[in-house]
């Protein structure tokens, strides 16, 4: 009668839409979005790291602390006792003159918290606000300084993206061995936290018998020697830069020793500072350290202009590498830890395309059998049903982009046997209306009509635990609820609509046929 | 070609009481199993790390226990054999959070005397990811109850909602108690899987609860024993045939899918088998020992029509009243 009814026409379209969309992902096209697939099926290292962001607060007190100390210097103003704690810094204010001064300086600084004693010891902190605003900048700072180092690393498509507050989750695809995974954890991790630091001359002969408490209360700290922990220096606790006024740094030959070394260039702020300070401490020893050990500590013997220097150590060629991306990307404004690690290798990630693959299609080649057997051409009807609804469950992922993972694979084989489930239904509905005697017109259309309220049922009531699954399912199991809710959404379509417009089409010749054994199975 | 006759009539509920009575049995083991022995995590919730080792020849489980038992972090490992004789999983019940240098990589290191081997997959879960996971996990599992309860109450009647939740408990349990008595680790995928169980379970009910409300609207039979046993028996094909193909499905999964996700399929495995045989025997009889009155659902169904009824009727006046 229609052999064009709008159902066909529709099932026509989904089937074209699915089938275009699909290809780029089936061939591996290089054009076209095509689904990814998963870190467990490709290979690679999947981690969800944490940002110690109460550290940045310190980091934060201890700049603050550095530019009191800086402009104090500079307008020879005099302060005394300035100390670092962990989370304010204090000093003493000797000439009560220069309040006004300081107060002025002070108020250029964002976020402070001032306490001002009448006998002029100042105490400050962050606001509780400021503290909240350094944390998430902390945390948005880490991801961009991870996301750059792992650009110069030279991997494939590194993904690096903020989870929550303080969570970070690091994707690497192309990882092929433990030892390359070592490495880029390696520098991540580094926080790369370089300071220029003053050697304090005058106390220095004491550092083997002062305790780190008493150096502290001389304003000072003690510092290993990189490699070498027996030898110790005593530095002024209040750094002359950091590392955030560093911006170039490059490996390169000691001439002597050849050993690799690394020569970092100032910003010229940073250059100017570090001028000011050789000039006017000619003879001092300059202790250059990196996350808390002095990798070398030369004397001073002329003022440095052009702000440029090097850090010496026994570097391997690797060390100095990673050294030298991390002070060019910026330090890690605080230490990151890792919360949970996920790493598959190549191989691995192959065999499981492989298994799930051949699983996929022993299911699919079951079904399809099946189905015919048992209900004749009724059940090429739900086959071609079944395929396109496959089709679609690809082209939809590749058109979002999703990710094919394990779980996915798993899912998009289930549907394949819960997907024939809604023409099993009608299927059933027909043949018993069949056998009470309706006509075949009446049959397949009151068997539609029947079988309607239950097919929507019981696909809401799954696809309401898809949902579920897929809201606090993390990873790989999200996946699989993708799939599962693609898989039933379009069998709704392919099942119900196409199916019936396939039968609408062929009315006629079912008709004209009369072999209810051929169409529908049943006698 | 057919399975079931479809003009015949089982006696469902007739013999349900053995029915209830041989569930009953095996929720009660499954409760047992799962209070003694207790559900085997894996490190997804309590935390810890997972190392996949395969070697070049059988791996040497002996010399690698020896090796990991004589390092102190490693005591606890425990080895085991991973579907091939080359391949083993090493589990060890703690975590480091130091990205530099990990216990993979330390695993890595003490193992060279065993042999050449390769690193396959290293899973490490941290404490504080383990408990939010399992948190995160019971809450799905809930929320996914409490939402079919609401649905079903809202399309069926509360004593469908009841009944098809108390299936529902019946069928999780079960699969629970088999994962507990198989030994399986109980990892992200296993909670899936148990979602899933949920939904094609509540799935496989909902089709023979609406054959019953089916039933109940337009059977001459008063009788509920009769027409839930007409129901049951009318969508008796559809309910083995689906279940077949997904089981199928699932098996070949099982069989050829790889030992990654064997858990996650004997799970589903089981909850297929559980879930048909509870959609088929144990479903419709709740709603029997609930007292489910087709007088009173008739009843409440006839007051519903006469209400839209003289809805219909006052809007028409009204309709005409404006015209």
């Amino acid at each position: 009668m229609h052999f064009f009814n709008y159902r066909l026409v529709i099932f026509s379209l989904v089937t074209i839409f699915g089938i275009v969309f699909s290809i780029p992902s089936f061939l591996q096209t290089d054009d076209g979005k095509k689904i990814s697939l998963g870190l467990d099926l490709q290979g690679g290292l999947h981690m969800l790291l944490g940002v110690k962001t109460q550290k940045a607060v310190e980091g934060k007190i201890k700049s603050i602390a550095a530019t009191v100390k800086y402009f104090s210097d500079k307008e020879s103003i005099l302060i005394e006792d300035i100390k670092i704690e962990k989370d304010y810094m204090s000093f003493i204010l000797l000439d009560s003159d220069e309040v006004l001064k300081i107060d002025e300086m002070l108020a250029e600084i964002k976020g402070l918290d001032i306490n001002k004693s009448a006998d002029l010891i100042y105490t400050i902190k962050l606001t509780p606000v400021e503290i909240d605003i350094v944390k998430d900048m902390a945390v948005g700072q880490a991801v961009e300084t991870i996301r750059n180092r792992l650009d110069q690393f030279g991997l494939a498509e590194p993904s690096v993206t903020r989870q929550g507050k303080t969570d970070i989750v690091v994707e690497l695809p192309g990882i092929k061995t433990p030892q390359e995974e070592q490495h880029a954890r390696e520098l991540i991790a580094k926080p790369a936290n370089l300071e220029l630091m003053e050697v304090d001359e005058l106390k220095s002969d004491q550092v083997y018998t002062l305790t780190d408490e008493e150096a502290k209360e001389l304003g000072d700290i003690i510092l290993e020697e990189t490699g070498n922990p027996q030898v110790k220096y005593l530095v002024k606790q209040i750094p002359i830069l950091t590392g955030t006024e560093v911006v170039d740094a490059k490996v390169a030959f000691d001439q002597q020793t050849n050993q690799p070394i690394i020569n970092f260039t100032l910003s010229s702020f940073g250059a100017k500072v570090f001028g000011d300070f050789t000039a006017k401490s000619v003879g001092k020893r300059l202790a250059v350290v990196l996350d808390g050990k002095v990798f070398s500590a030369p004397s001073i013997r002329e003022r440095i202009g052009g702000g440029s220097g090097q850090i010496s150590g026994n570097f391997t060629v690797n060390e100095a590498g990673n050294v030298a991306i991390a002070l060019r990307s910026g330090a890690l404004p605080a230490p990151i830890v890792m919360l949970e690690k996920r790493s598959v290798g190549p191989s691995l990630g192959a065999d499981s395309i492989k298994a799930s693959m051949i699983a996929l299609i022993a299911g699919f080649v079951l079904v399809v059998v099946f189905m015919i057997v048992y209900y004749g051409i009724a059940g090429i009807v739900a086959n071609i049903a079944l395929i396109t609804n496959i089709f679609i469950i690809i082209a939809i992922m590749a058109m979002f982009g999703a990710t094919l993972t394990l779980p996915g694979m798993a899912g998009i084989v289930l549907t394949v046997g819960m997907a024939v489930d809604a023409n099993v239904i009608i299927s059933e509905r027909i043949r018993e209306l069949l056998k009470e005697g309706k006509s075949i017109h009446k049959a397949i259309e009151d068997g539609y009509k029947n079988a309607m309220s239950a097919i929507l049922d019981a696909n809401i009531t799954t696809l309401l635990v898809a949902v579920i699954l897929y809201a606090y399912g993390t990873g790989p199991i999200k996946g699989f609820a993708i799939t599962i809710s693609i898989g039933i959404l379009a069998s709704m379509i392919t099942a119900i609509l196409g199916t019936h417009g396939i039968y609408e089409a062929l009315m006629p010749k079912i008709m004209r046929d009369k072999n209810l054994k051929k169409w529908f199975g049943v006698k | 070609m057919e399975i079931f006759k479809s003009d015949k009539t089982y006696d469902f509920m007739g013999r349900r009481l053995p029915f209830l009575g041989f569930s009953a049995i095996l929720v009660i083991a499954s409760f047992v199993l799962l209070f003694t022995k207790g559900l085997n995590l894996g490190i997804d919730f309590s935390g810890g790390t997972l190392i996949q080792v395969q070697y070049t020849k059988p791996a040497p489980i002996n010399d690698i226990r020896d090796i990991l038992s004589k390092n102190s972090a490693f005591e606890k490992g425990v080895v085991t054999k991973f579907g091939s004789d080359e391949e083993i999983i090493i589990k060890i019940p703690t975590s480091s959070t130091s990205l530099g240098k990990d216990i993979g990589d330390e695993v890595r290191e003490i193992l060279k005397p065993t042999g050449e081997y390769e690193i396959r997959r290293v899973d490490m879960v941290g404490p504080k990811v383990g408990n939010a996971l399992q948190e995160k996990g019971l809450m799905a599992l809930s929320l996914a109850l409490v939402m079919i309860l609401i649905y079903v109450s809202f399309r069926f009647e509360w004593r469908f909602a009841i009944a098809s939740i108390l299936a529902l408990i019946h069928d999780v349990s079960i699969a629970l108690g088999a994962i507990v008595l198989f030994n399986i680790d109980v990892n992200l995928d296993i909670l899936a899987a148990i979602l899933t169980i949920l939904g094609y379970s509540l799935n496989d009910t909902i089709i023979v609860f609406d054959r019953i409300r089916e039933g109940v609207k337009t059977s001459k039979e008063n009788h509920l024993d009769i027409v839930v046993n007409e129901s049951v028996s009318k969508t008796l094909s559809r309910t083995t045939l689906t279940s077949l193909t997904t089981f199928f499905v699932v098996l070949t999964l099982y069989l050829f899918g790889g030992e990654i996700i064997n858990g996650f399929s004997f799970t589903l495995l089981v909850g297929i088998i559980v879930g048909t045989y509870s959609s088929i025997f144990i479903a419709a009889s709740f709603l029997v020992q609930l007292n489910f009155s087709i007088e009173n659902y008739r009843n409440a169904e006839a007051e519903k029509e006469k209400r839209q009824k003289e809805k219909d009727r006052i809007r028409s006046q009204f309709e005409q009243g404006m015209v």
